[in-house]
């Protein structure tokens, strides 16, 4: 075998692989990407049913309703718009009303957000950036403005490498 | 006065460490010879000065002296004192001292292994390592000092984020950055390689046993992080797939591809202008992922909001070595003399399909963790690229190359017979056969990727076995059916053959492991005491809910009784809601019981008023395995380390001069 082929096979190889990767990857960004939206967003441009979404805002003042096994109802607010959310599952330390929070699933017919997914952070002041960017772009926000406002938020709470990884605590179905 | 100290001696490592980059370039030009030898000692007083400032923090944070910023932010008084000292990397100042110290012991190491790396080679490694090392103690002084003080002093500090507090964590970082900061020396050595213009198999075997020695300990922090996100976090799962973790597992892949294509270099002296750009890129992965840990910039639930100067320090930073070095990589790169040639199946072949793999692999975890980022800085559009992406992306192509290990071992090297590599591996190819056929038949209509995993766990390690009993038995005129003789054969071959092979079979056990939790179960319900929970295989009973108090907590604990299905206990689990008066924090933390590799997993919810709580239980078949393979990979790179022509810093020459037993323990 000359060099000449054994070099195209090596490049023939390695073309091979990279687009199974290039293949892989496009198919997964189509399919597996799951955008983030405000109440707000959801109220102006409507998501279609079905469509896995990100759905971040502030508990709402009044609105936890705990139901039989497990089953657990509130609302996700902006204060512009508000999106009703059904879930099932244990919830967060740090969930409770007023506290900022992200939750993943789709909107059902009915307009109802049934997430399976529910977010928050393990901290006081803790409001999920994209909650935070979101609330500022609506002018809504006030630097500082954490709910209980007086502690100051550790400037830096980030841990080394993957302990910043769990610091969002997790509740799944 | 201590921390003052600690302070002077951050800014004299500055220093030494430009010392000890600037004097052997200098030297280079002017030809003095007595100047390059200065790079060892100031590598030496580097890391002294480091560790110096290291400990002076950490006698701050024992003795909770609250006029220093850094220990009023993340300590407090009625903290365990394992506590107080894991707390020092606890946070962003401290972990970075932690990140120099790290780079200053390697710098330190090699400038000590005068025996294993040739002279010229080693002082420009130290150069480059100082380089390195001088601008993020630049960037500790000007952006994160960990020394700043507070006045007036208070009396109380913040106390440590709760979550940290824990055993796992005070071992992880450590363990962690050994790792990924520890391929900062093989960045240092591809670039003194580049400096000289000589790479050649004398390169690789120097190089070598850093890359194992990195990779080691990499493999362990990654397990241990893994392990700690498992039971600490209360849900269960042992990746998210998280951006913070992906930062770690891209220098891992990258470096694996790398200790694999350094042995092609080593035996063969090809792949060279690869094995160089991958030992580049690998540390640049590191670079990136401190950069995506430290700068804030990802789109993350949980990335906290930090100084944007850091960022751009920790941007530029990057800019500056990976760019440079990768200019520098262009230039010498054309100038590298081929090496030797190989069939498309050999050895060689395999290795480069496991390179290709990798890196591919590599790639997909890069595109799915910084695509958010670069997606939202262009549209501003927000998404989250979630574990669906890194499974459809990752799993598809790690399977490939889990075929290819046994095979590849089983080739030799210049020109392979398939065929016959096939048959030495037909073992393995039945008992995988056998194994996945068999749990598929046990749990028939169950996920149909989990036997599937088995079945490649069992081929792995049965490979590895048979590599080693096919290497012991010898080949044509050599080959023995005598088992003494097979097995004192074993025992003679090279430690680093046992390593790799005892490597290999710890990735199977992964993949046992990982295979295992297509069959996790979980129940969730609301339980009052004296009611049960069921899953999986078990059912737990609720005796009761009570407080309990720890040094620095306030904990309501609930105790269950786990029994099989047919009602004999297996023993008893506790979990609870942990509330940390200091920071008004509550963490879940859940409660374990072992059988055998699989676990049971108890997370308590929300203890409601009228005494009931919210529990959840998961069954996890198998677990135990995903970190007992990592600890049996780890040993594996251990056991290569311990070959005789790998050891660091052991004399290739001295040992006519020494009696063994001489021979530094490095």
């Amino acid at each position: 075998m000359t060099r000449k082929s054994r070099r195209l096979i090596l490049i023939a190889a390695c073309g091979a692989v990279l687009a199974l990767a290039l293949g892989l990857i496009l198919s997964a960004m189509s399919g597996s990407i799951v955008f983030f939206r405000s109440p707000a967003e959801v109220a102006a441009q409507g998501v279609a049913p079905g469509t896995r979404f990100r759905l971040g805002g502030l508990v709402k003042d009044g609105s936890v309703k705990r139901g039989s096994d497990q089953n657990v109802e509130f609302a996700v607010t902006d204060t512009n718009a508000t999106v009703p959310v059904q879930y099932r599952g244990l919830l967060p330390d740090l969930f409770r009303e007023g506290q900022g929070i992200v939750a993943e699933g789709t909107l059902d017919a009915g307009g109802v957000f049934r997430a399976d997914t529910v977010l928050a952070k393990h901290d006081e002041n803790y409001m999920p950036r994209e909650v935070a960017d979101a609330l500022k772009a609506q002018g809504r926000w006030q630097e500082g403005g954490g709910k209980e406002g007086s502690k100051e938020t550790p400037k830096d709470a980030a841990k080394p490498a993957s302990a910043d990884a769990a610091l969002g605590q997790r509740s799944e179905r | 006065m201590i921390v003052e100290i600690g302070h002077y001696a951050l800014a004299l490592a500055l220093a030494l460490s430009l010392v000890q980059a600037v004097m052997p370039a200098w030297a280079a030009r002017s030809g003095d010879a007595a100047l390059r030898e200065v790079a060892g000692p100031a590598a030496l007083g580097t890391f002294a000065c480091i560790l110096f400032a290291f400990c002076a923090l950490t006698y701050a944070h024992v003795t909770s002296d609250f006029s220093v910023q850094n220990v009023v932010e993340n300590s407090h008084t009625a903290k365990p004192l394992i506590y107080k000292i894991s707390g020092v990397w606890g946070n962003h100042e401290g972990s970075m001292l932690l990140w120099v110290l790290i780079l200053a012991l390697f710098g330190a190491w090699v400038a000590t292994a005068k025996n294993s790396v040739p002279p010229v080679l080693r002082t420009n490694t130290l150069m480059v390592q100082a380089s390195v090392t001088f601008v993020f103690v630049l960037f500790i002084i000007t952006t994160s000092n960990p020394f700043a003080r507070v006045a007036p002093a208070p009396l109380e500090g913040n106390d440590l984020n709760p979550l940290l507090q824990d055993l796992g964590l005070a071992i992880h970082p450590p363990l962690l950055y050994l790792g990924y900061v520890g391929f900062s020396i093989t960045f240092a050595f591809a670039v003194a390689a580049l400096i000289e213009g000589r790479i050649d198999a004398v390169w690789a075997r120097a190089v070598r046993p850093w890359a194992l020695i990195a990779w080691s300990f990499l493999t362990l922090g990654i397990a241990m992080g893994s392990y700690w996100a498992y039971y600490e976090l209360g849900w269960g799962g042992w990746w998210f797939w998280d951006p913070v973790e992906n930062a770690s597992l891209m220098p891992w892949i990258a470096g694996t591809a790398l200790l694999h294509s350094i042995v092609v270099m080593e035996k063969r002296d090809a792949l060279k202008v690869w094995t160089v750009l991958l030992a580049i890129l690998t540390f640049s992965l590191s670079l990136v992922g401190t950069f995506i840990v430290r700068s804030g910039l990802l789109t993350s639930v949980h990335s906290f909001a930090s100084d944007p100067s850091r960022g751009v320090f920790i941007l530029a930073i990057l800019a500056l070595f990976i760019g440079g070095a990768l200019s520098l990589f262009a230039w010498r790169a054309p100038t590298l003399r081929q090496g030797g040639l190989f069939a498309p199946i050999s050895r060689e072949g395999a290795l480069v399909m496991n390179n290709l793999f990798l890196v591919a692999a590599c790639a997909t975890v890069f595109v799915g963790t910084l695509y958010p980022l670069l997606l939202e800085m262009l549209t501003g559009e927000k998404i989250s690229v979630g574990p669906p992406f890194f499974n459809w992306t990752f799993i598809p192509l790690a399977l490939p190359l889990l075929v290819i290990v046994p095979f590849g071992q089983a080739l030799a090297w210049k020109r392979g017979d398939a065929a016959a590599a096939a048959q030495r591996l037909l073992a393995a190819f039945a008992v995988a056969l056998v194994v996945a056929l068999a749990a598929a038949a046990l749990a028939w209509g169950g996920p149909v990727m989990a036997p599937v995993g088995l079945g490649f766990g069992a081929y792995l390690i049965i490979g590895s076995v048979l590599e080693i009993w096919s290497r012991a038995r010898g080949y044509g005129q050599n080959r023995t059916r005598d088992l003494a003789t097979t097995w004192r054969r074993a025992i003679g071959l090279p430690r680093s053959a046992w390593g790799t092979a005892l490597a290999h079979a710890g990735v199977g056990v992964v993949v046992l492991g990982i295979a295992g939790q297509g069959w996790a179960t979980e129940g969730l319900a609301t339980i009052r005491p004296g009611g049960q929970i069921a899953s999986g295989p078990y059912v737990a009973t609720l005796d009761r809910v009570g407080p309990t108090k720890g040094e620095n907590f306030e904990e309501t604990t609930a105790f269950l009784t786990l029994r099989n299905r047919a009602g004999d206990s297996v023993g008893t689990v506790e979990t609870g809601k942990r509330f940390y008066p200091s920071r008004r924090m509550t963490v879940t933390e859940s409660g374990l019981k072992t059988v055998g590799v699989s676990q049971i997993y108890a997370s308590l919810g929300e203890v409601l008023p009228d005494g009931s709580i919210g529990m959840r239980l998961y069954y996890k078949p198998l677990v135990l395995l995903i970190w007992i393979g990592s600890l049996i990979m780890a040993a594996g790179g251990g056991l290569s380390l311990t070959d005789r022509r790998m050891r660091v810093g052991a004399p290739v020459k001295a040992r006519a001069k020494l009696p063994p037993s001489a021979v530094p323990a490095e």
